[in-house]
């Protein structure tokens, strides 16, 4: 009993059939780090590589969406906006959404897009959502770099807003939108797998997820018994701390935050069991 | 002691014919709805009307294969198209997953499925070095300690910081090759690499595997190519549908592999070929296909064994699924060993290039005439390449067998005739040595 033990301790690796749920190899992933990075580095040429008017493209698309929204939201359907600017609250919305969304709207087609190569290699393939995340980080940047030219405008104009100690959580906050939209898009990449249809359901879903999400409309106008409901949606409480951090006004809790976390916490496990799954016997399916 | 680096026991993979599910939610829930309300479902019927062996069948891919390598040992897989070849390489590269069986292995792995996977067109050859490493599990500072080495081995010093979308496709191969051949793994997958790139090209691949498996290492080779494996393999496994037919040395499993290869008849259907084709396959697109190829007599009737005095008719017909301007049809008779011994191209007849300028799509048949009093008595194998520019080219090795039957060119001697080549030549005879004859020339 005891040789026989020691004789499959021998094997480096044994590939059998798929049997316990937990079964991760989250430890591959760090192995290959060093290709995580050349992922980031392949996308960030690629993306340097384009002509002007693909970086021009992001700082664009936020301004025009918050013009729009301005006029609509702000003084069409006169949605109180926490005193704030219309059009600065609506433009910090944006940004933040901004980089959730890219980085689900990504990560939900991984198994999709990497189709021939995950036929062909196995790498952990966790690695390109994560990846992902991590490019669109650029984005974001460039983005958040425009959200600050108009805040510093704004301020200097004398608008009432003031930032507040909770910048020094923006980091955190951050990598929580990060997780979130990793843990949600390998989610769903793990069921468009089964399901083709999900894809146009997710461009649709995305959309509504962002007026629930408080981008547009703040805690603070939600009726007080439906808030904790409202709350349970991660997004939300991201996007009031960002606000409060810098505008001083939002809902912000630290009950919110934890089940903020817990939520965000309890899909990104979900997303991983699912898309560890799915990565072993996708091959067979397309 | 021989120290077993894989073991690999009852391993089976089943894939099922079609999409697993409806592959839409929508209509997942349409057979779910019609279901509850004990109605019939309405996405049943494609299982009825194609009829058993299709839909929700599942098919054996692998079934109870078994096997051991030792350390330091080259075997090779030898099989037809569809044989489990390529599965066994992907489930044992963790590609996907067996359905049962287990494999255990010892030691660090790589496999050359199909190497360049993940090169970027907008990349620099060495980005794309680095890229490429990474994905078949170097780290960084392996693949920069090697780095040298790999531009060295693909001879593209000059061009390793243009961008691989500017590269040749030999270059792109080259490049891939020298990549993953510097893996350095402890155990090496190879599928098919040898079938691409210019011959010098394959010399040198086949050369690091050579040194690769001098060094201590496993490698499992996966091809087509016989004298390869002959030369790379000591030991080679044979699968036929999914199943381990032979486990034994290499000469012996190349040998029952050809001869059980063969096509009984003078006909090779599409199937036929189509199980055996072999080449640079684009099967997204494809311009050119086989349709049959066959042996035929003067009077058109099909046969396999001729008399040396008879012209034996090689007939391809093809297949054009695009417009294209031109085709390369290549003949080659061969003898049992894949030596070539004679061999026609249809461009060599000025007047059939003449004629076939353009080509609509549709089924052409191409002939070709081995004249009589050309061979001698033997048995030849006939191998035909189809080739469309570069972008296609499908080659069918060994596909049919003939006799010939040396008849003699008059009865006044013994019949001898066990040559490849026995044509009927002019001879003079004259009185006098040669140096008498050259002084006074006729």
């Amino acid at each position: 009993m005891d040789g026989a033990h020691k004789e499959e301790e021998k094997w480096d690796l044994v590939i059998q059939p798929r049997r316990l749920w937990f079964d991760l190899h989250l430890r591959d992933l760090w192995c290959y780090r060093d290709l995580v990075g050349l992922f980031v580095k392949r996308d960030f040429v690629t993306f340097y590589k384009q002509t002007v008017l693909g970086p021009l493209w992001y700082i664009i698309q936020p301004l025009l969406t918050t013009v729009v929204f301005t006029v609509i939201f702000g003084k069409l359907a006169g949605i109180p906006m926490d005193g704030v600017p219309p059009f600065l609250f609506l433009l910090a919305g944006n940004v933040t959404w901004g980089y959730f969304a890219g980085c689900l709207n990504e990560t939900s087609n991984t198994f999709v897009k990497n189709a021939g190569i995950f036929g062909k290699v196995y790498f952990p393939r966790l690695t390109v959502p994560v990846s992902v995340v991590i490019i669109n980080l650029v984005k974001f940047s460039i983005q958040f770099t425009v959200f600050l030219c108009f805040y510093a405008y704004f301020i200097a104009r004398g608008a009432a807003v003031r930032p507040t100690f909770l910048l020094l959580l923006l980091p955190v906050l951050i990598f929580q939108m990060a997780v979130l939209s990793l843990g949600s898009g390998i989610l769903i990449s793990a069921l468009t797998t089964k399901y083709r249809d999900l894809t146009f359901v997710m461009t649709f879903a995305v959309q509504l997820w962002m007026y629930i999400s408080s981008v547009i409309i703040p805690a603070s106008s939600i009726p007080e018994k439906y808030l904790p409901i409202y709350m349970l949606n991660p997004m939300v409480s991201v996007i009031e701390m960002f606000r409060y951090a810098f505008f001083g006004q939002g809902v912000v809790d630290v009950v919110y935050i934890v089940v903020s976390w817990v939520v965000t916490l309890a899909i990104l496990s979900g997303g991983i069991i699912l898309f560890s799954r799915v990565e072993k016997s996708f091959m067979d399916t397309v | 002691m021989p120290n077993k680096v894989i073991k690999v026991e009852g391993l089976s993979k089943r894939y099922r014919y079609g999409a697993i599910g409806h592959g839409t939610l929508y209509k997942d829930l349409e057979s779910w709805w019609a279901r509850i309300r004990g109605k019939e479902d309405p996405n049943l019927r494609i299982t009825e009307h194609i009829g058993p062996g299709l839909e929700g069948e599942w098919f054996w891919a692998l079934r109870d294969v078994s096997f051991e390598v030792q350390q330091g040992e080259v075997l090779g897989i030898v099989g037809r198209n569809g044989a489990g070849k390529s599965t066994l390489l992907k489930v044992m590269s963790r590609v996907t997953t067996p359905t049962n069986g287990v494999i255990k292995i010892k030691g660090r792995v790589a496999s050359l499925l199909e190497i360049g996977t993940g090169f970027h067109q907008e990349l620099s050859g060495r980005d794309n070095i680095y890229l490429n490493g990474a994905i078949l599990g170097m780290t960084k500072a392996e693949v920069r300690s090697k780095f040298d080495e790999i531009v060295d081995f693909s001879g593209l010093e000059k061009f390793i910081d243009t961008p691989v979308k500017r590269y040749s496709s030999g270059m792109y191969v080259r490049l891939a090759f020298a990549v993953a051949a510097h893996l350095e793994p402890e155990i090496l997958f190879v599928d098919e690499v040898l079938a691409v790139g210019d011959v010098e090209f394959q010399k040198k691949c086949l050369g690091k595997m050579e040194d690769v498996a001098k060094e201590g290492r496993t490698i499992l080779f996966v091809s087509h190519n016989m004298a390869a494996i002959r030369s790379l393999c000591r030991r080679t496994i044979l699968l036929d549908k999914g199943g381990l037919l032979m486990d034994s040395a290499t000469n012996q499993a190349v040998a029952y592999y050809l001869s059980q290869n063969l096509i009984e008849g003078a006909v090779a259907s599409k199937e036929q070929i189509e199980s055996r084709m072999e080449g640079l396959i684009r099967r997204r697109n494809p311009f050119v296909r086989f349709r049959e190829i066959a042996l035929l007599d003067r009077s058109g009737a099909t046969k396999r064994s001729f008399h040396s005095d008879e012209d034996i008719i090689v007939s391809v017909s093809f297949e054009c699924l695009q417009p294209i301007p031109q085709i390369y049809i290549r003949v080659t008779v061969v003898d049992e060993n894949a030596i070539p011994v004679l061999e026609s191209i249809n461009l060599d007849d000025p007047i059939a290039t003449q004629d076939s300028k353009q080509f609509t799509p549709g089924v052409y048949n191409a002939s070709c005439v081995l004249p009589k009093n050309t061979f001698g008595g033997r048995q030849f194998y006939l191998t035909v390449h189809l080739v469309y520019l570069k972008t296609e080219h499908v080659f069918v090795n060994k596909i049919l067998e003939f006799d010939v039957i040396f008849k003699g060119y008059n009865s006044r001697y013994e019949v001898t005739g066990d040559v490849f080549i026995r044509p009927q030549l002019s001879w003079t005879i004259q009185p006098g040595c040669r140096e008498q004859l050259n002084a006074s020339p006729k």
